[in-house]
């Protein structure tokens, strides 16, 4: 699809199109606050989970996605949030709802530093770059130098945040409509940053650096500050991951965590916003659901052994067959509807 | 004295495999700018299609070759099918196609051919005569094969008309369409390539590390440090760079920050290229035209 | 560019369509949940009770007049997929348990799901099997870090963990933790032996560790403090440690050796286990050579690095050598050869893997006996914690499981062996660390 026929569909019916996407966001605003409410405590569970894992997918793919650096490594900034929240809630006992803001902010400060000296990095050195960090993070985390916070290969065992209404909402209740809290101010954050000046101009230097270097926009700012927005993201995700699974420790951050982050972002549309909800519940549920599935019978059961080349070959095939993910294939079939109902002239 | 002699020629005997790993990473490089992160995982892969054919009664050496050609297969293969067509793709869809590989090949070889490690046979007798208490006989002749290896990838190169052919198509595609070198086919090649010296590298490491699903993981994280401190478009350089991360990781190791700090060694090697000199010790700084 | 953003504006879409998938596969998950107690479709008392409320309204959650739920986490993927054996071990023990008519006419349903070795993992797939599947207990799951991920969150809801495969020390801590017990000697108590093995046989010994860098590898140190006391600063001249995923050790191995030490214990996992066997050979180094429990599998350890390089190699022991030919009529030995031809084929039976699977089921066969028809949550527990000279035929000669109140260590006495060449002898009687 050409940017001229893209843009000439916003502009033909904007009032349709609004009154619609406030529909559907609404709807998906009653199921998120209905569900979890009568649901039982593992599946509000994984709703925590799939709204954490989004945060974290999220701030990926503002990086990759939008800004074009490609990160194999946003484990690491998962890994320092959810130390960050272990360590405030353990050693300055803090309260569990000032760590994620805080978890946060460190992230972006480290996301910052980081970006800052890789700017000048092309997308493969980069990769190469954040690949290597994402190895190396577990043994980093088991440093013995710093054993006295993170406590080494033991980890940090957290208390659960209690519910401040127990009549109204029992503790997994409660943890999950913190995090949808958190999720939802994360995801307008984002949505007006793409959609503003500062999105327009992310695209651009992902698409031709060089070219938009030249036109005025300040590369090396910009991607630092991506940088830091998407650790900041991931860092707030991993606090939560903490607060929910009670407990941080290095085997927790192994490569495959970000890696998981890559397919989830990849398969929900690595450019775009709302993609990341697919991705995430993607990346929660499908793993169960392969295992139910090979349960069903005995010739399925390679189905449960063989989880992981299935990603590769998903990643892959996403790659190929519809780059756009989920968000992209979404999209095209809506288009395709509509230009069957209309017969709208082509521009 | 003899403790760091030790520590060096031992090192010495890690950074050939790197060595290998590297020249890989730089074959794919020179013939496509990617960074092909599956390598490692390819070159596991080939040493469990060895292991397999040594069980099935295969001699050594007659697996050793089977094993090569069908590396060589592979990687034709993944060029052809899989990354022609991502041609124009940019770097992003092209490494996330590399990590769908890894973790393809990853995730295949436990259940294919079970967790546990295996004893990889070394063709180097256990009592030969160049073996000392420095170095085992197999750790001789794993820099044996490599310097061998890189011998032999320089002769191709130089001397050959393929190799020739494969440098000018790396070089300038355009150029060498018009005189008639079907470029297509010399990447899929400079892949094949690759693919072996992976394979090498995989079959001279299993002996000393043991076989097992994750055995390259750890070797490939060194093969990117080697690659980028050698320069990773330069075939010399990396190599170099192997044999020096593999003295550096184990004297550093012994030395200087401890052992439990190895791998961190290697990632500040490659964060320390990548920022300060992304050409490597011995590469070109490529100016880019816009 | 504009593409992109009306990937925007029509996302919300995208979302709800996640949102009807949740509600599908939510939907899913609740089927098994229609025998709730209180519903008119339960069976027998306090059936399949989901979890939340099983507490309260059922005395017995998973428990029902022919089956007994049971659950675990396990590494079936992820980078510690060698142990995934022990829970194919354990299904297909129960299995055969099931064929010969369960325990007490009750049919035993483990279900043993994927962490990836993952603790964060381990603590969903945890509560799924509590919650959802309504789970009696928590058997047998691996890895200390996932345990204690999980530990918090079984010991307030009162559900047992039982028989961990973790020989971490923590486990035994009835005051905090009276739902969590281990099974194996604890990593601790073997380098306890060790040490006064030392002290006995060699007084003025040079030793020298070798650990991996986690908490099972110090552990072990902190095992030889305590069995050495005030000569541990005089006989451990020098330790070094190695990451899991470093390719090799050789490294470590010549720093050891060229501190000078004369006994040296490694404290590693198989791959590295291996590694450290022959390399100390190959440097003509000939040190009384103590290796860790879980690194002498002859198929998986022994064998790879060479038997000539492991001859003389000393470990502490609890469980029988399947390959010990001594062993070759030892009806312990030949159950479970049986048992891996029946039941486990593709597996190899010099799997020390299979063999801990194998074992520890037995001794939970005979807990869960032992229960008679009271399967509720804390008679499990207290019966957990008052095992009586349980004999199982596939432990050393001689080894009784124990336990008491105070005493949640149910294995602790192993034997020194030394590795002959082809196959382990043992040196001397049975140690108890207490």
């Amino acid at each position: 699809m050409t940017m001229v026929s893209a843009t000439a569909d916003i502009a033909s019916a904007p009032a349709r199109r609004i009154s619609g996407r406030r529909l559907w966001l609404a709807a998906l605003l009653v199921f998120a606050v209905v569900v979890p409410l009568v649901s039982s405590g593992y599946h509000v569970f994984q709703l925590t989970q799939i709204v954490m894992y989004a945060i974290a997918i999220l701030g990926l793919n503002l990086l990759t996605g939008y800004s074009g650096q490609i990160s194999l490594g946003n484990g690491s900034f998962y890994a320092l949030g959810a130390y960050t929240a272990a360590i405030l809630m353990t050693n300055a006992k803090l309260p569990y709802w000032a760590t994620p803001p805080i978890a946060g902010a460190v992230c972006f400060v480290a996301g910052l530093a980081f970006g800052r000296s890789v700017t000048r990095l092309e997308g493969l050195y980069l990769a190469l770059a954040t690949y290597a960090l994402g190895v190396a993070t577990p043994q980093i985390l088991k440093l013995d130098v710093l054993e006295r916070w993170t406590g080494g290969n033991q980890g940090v065992v957290l208390s659960k945040p209690t519910s401040p209404f127990p009549s109204l909402l029992n503790d997994d209740q409660w943890l999950y409509f913190f995090c949808l809290g958190a999720a939802v101010i994360l995801f307008i954050v984002a949505w007006n940053i793409v959609r503003g000046r500062t999105g327009r101009a992310l695209i651009a230097l992902r698409n031709h650096p060089i070219a938009a270097g030249t036109m005025g926009i300040p590369v090396a700012a910009y991607k630092s500050a991506t940088f830091g927005l998407s650790a900041m993201y991931t860092g707030v995700a991993g606090a939560l991951g903490a607060l929910i699974a009670g407990f941080v420790g290095p085997d927790s951050f192994q490569i495959i965590l970000s890696i998981g982050f890559l397919v989830g972002g990849v398969v929900g549309g690595i450019a775009s916003i709302f993609g990341v909800l697919f991705g995430a519940a993607f990346i929660e549920l499908v793993p169960d659901l392969t295992k139910q599935v090979s349960e069903m019978s005995p010739s399925l059961r390679w189905l449960a052994e063989l989880q992981y080349p299935a990603y590769g070959v998903l990643l892959i095939a996403t790659m190929l067959l519809m780059p756009g993910g989920m968000a992209g294939l979404v999209r095209s079939v809506e288009l395709r509807i509509a230009r069957h109902l209309h017969h709208p002239p082509r521009t | 004295m003899q403790a760091f002699l030790h520590q060096l020629l031992s090192g010495l005997a890690n950074g050939s495999i790197y060595a290998s790993v590297a020249l890989a990473l730089v074959m794919i490089f020179k013939a496509t700018h990617h960074v092909n992160f599956a390598q490692g995982e390819l070159a596991m892969f080939s040493t469990y299609v060895a292991y397999t054919l040594i069980h099935a009664g295969v001699p050594y050496w007659g697996a050793f070759v089977i094993t090569l050609v069908f590396s060589f297969a592979i990687g034709v293969a993944i060029e052809r099918l899989l990354l022609r067509r991502l041609r124009h793709a940019s770097a992003l869809t092209v490494v996330i196609v590399f990590i769908g590989l890894l973790v393809i090949f990853n995730g295949l070889a436990g259940p294919l051919f079970g967790f546990t490690i295996k004893e990889f046979p070394t063709p180097f007798a256990p009592n030969a005569s160049y073996g000392s208490t420095y170095l085992s006989p197999h750790e001789v002749g794993m820099i044996g094969v490599t310097l061998i290896v890189l011998a032999i990838v320089f002769a191709f190169f130089r001397f050959t008309r393929l190799g020739l052919a494969m440098r000018a198509s790396a070089e300038n595609p355009q150029s060498s369409r018009l005189v008639g070198i079907r470029v297509g086919w010399m990447l899929a090649l400079g892949w094949g390539l690759a693919s072996v010296l992976g394979a090498i590298a995989g079959m001279m490491a299993a002996p000393s590390v043991f076989l097992e699903p994750n055995m390259m993981v750890g070797i490939v994280l060194y093969g990117f440090a080697a690659a980028l401190l050698g320069g990773i478009d330069n075939p010399w350089g990396a190599p170099i760079g192997g044999f020096i991360v593999g003295v550096l990781e184990n004297l550093a190791g012994a030395y200087v920050v401890g052992s439990h700090l190895k791998l961190a060694l290697a990632l500040a090697v490659i964060v320390a290229v990548v920022v300060f000199k992304p050409s490597g010790l011995f590469g070109r700084t490529v100016v880019v035209r816009v | 560019m504009s593409k992109r953003n009306s990937f925007v504006t029509t996302a919300p879409r995208l979302a709800a369509f996640t949102g009807l998938c949740l509600i599908l596969a939510a939907g899913c998950g609740n089927k098994k949940k229609e025998g709730d107690p209180g519903s008119p479709g339960s069976s027998a008392a306090g059936d399949k009770a989901g979890g939340d409320k099983a507490g309260g309204d059922s005395a017995m959650p998973g428990v029902t007049a022919t089956e007994i739920k049971i659950g675990q986490s396990m590494p079936y993927s992820g980078p510690a997929s060698a142990y995934g054996v022990i829970g194919k071990s354990e299904a297909a023990y129960f299995k055969m348990i099931n064929d010969k008519g369960g325990i007490n006419g009750r049919k035993v349903n483990l279900i043993s799901l994927d962490d990836a070795y993952n603790p964060a993992k381990a603590v969903e797939q945890t509560r799924k099997l509590v919650e959802n599947e309504g789970v009696a207990f928590i058997f047998g799951s691996v890895g200390t870090a996932n345990n204690t991920a999980i530990q918090k969150y079984l010991n307030d809801k009162k559900v047992p963990q039982l028989f961990i495969a973790t020989g971490a020390d923590k486990w035994a801590d009835p005051t905090n933790n009276p739902w969590t017990i281990g099974w194996q000697p604890s990593y601790r108590t073997e380098a306890k032996i060790y040490a006064r093995y030392v002290l006995k046989e060699k007084p003025g010994a040079k030793m020298c560790v070798l650990y991996q860098n986690d908490d099972f590898g110090k552990d072990y140190l902190t095992g030889l403090k305590d069995g050495l006391a005030d000569q541990y600063d005089k006989i451990v001249i020098k330790t070094a440690s190695y990451e899991t995923s470093d390719p090799t050790i050789d490294s470590q191995i010549v720093t050891l050796q060229g501190a000078g030490c004369d006994t040296l214990l490694t404290a590693a996992t198989p791959k590295f286990g291996a590694q450290a066997i022959r390399k100390v050979a190959d440097l003509g180094w000939k040190p009384m050579h103590f290796v860790s429990n879980v690194s002498v599998s002859l198929a998986a350890v022994l064998k790879p690095a060479g038997l000539d390089k492991s001859t003389g190699i000393i470990t502490g022991q609890y469980l029988k050598d399947p390959n010990d030919p001594k062993a070759a009529n030892d009806p312990g030995i030949n159950e479970y050869k049986a048992f891996i031809k029946d039941h486990l084929s593709d597996v190899d039976p010099n799997d020390g893997n299979a063999l801990y699977g194998f074992s520890v089921s037995g001794s939970l066969v005979k807990l869960l006996t032992a229960c008679g028809n009271d399967l509720s949550r804390a008679n499990i527990m207290k019966q957990a914690a008052a095992i009586q000279k349980q004999v199982v035929n596939t432990l050393v000669d001689g080894i009784e499981i124990n336990t008491a109140a105070n005493d949640f260590r149910p294995i602790s006495q192993m034997r020194l062996a030394k590795f002959n060449g082809t196959s382990f002898e043992p040196m001397g009687d049975l140690i108890s660390a207490d």
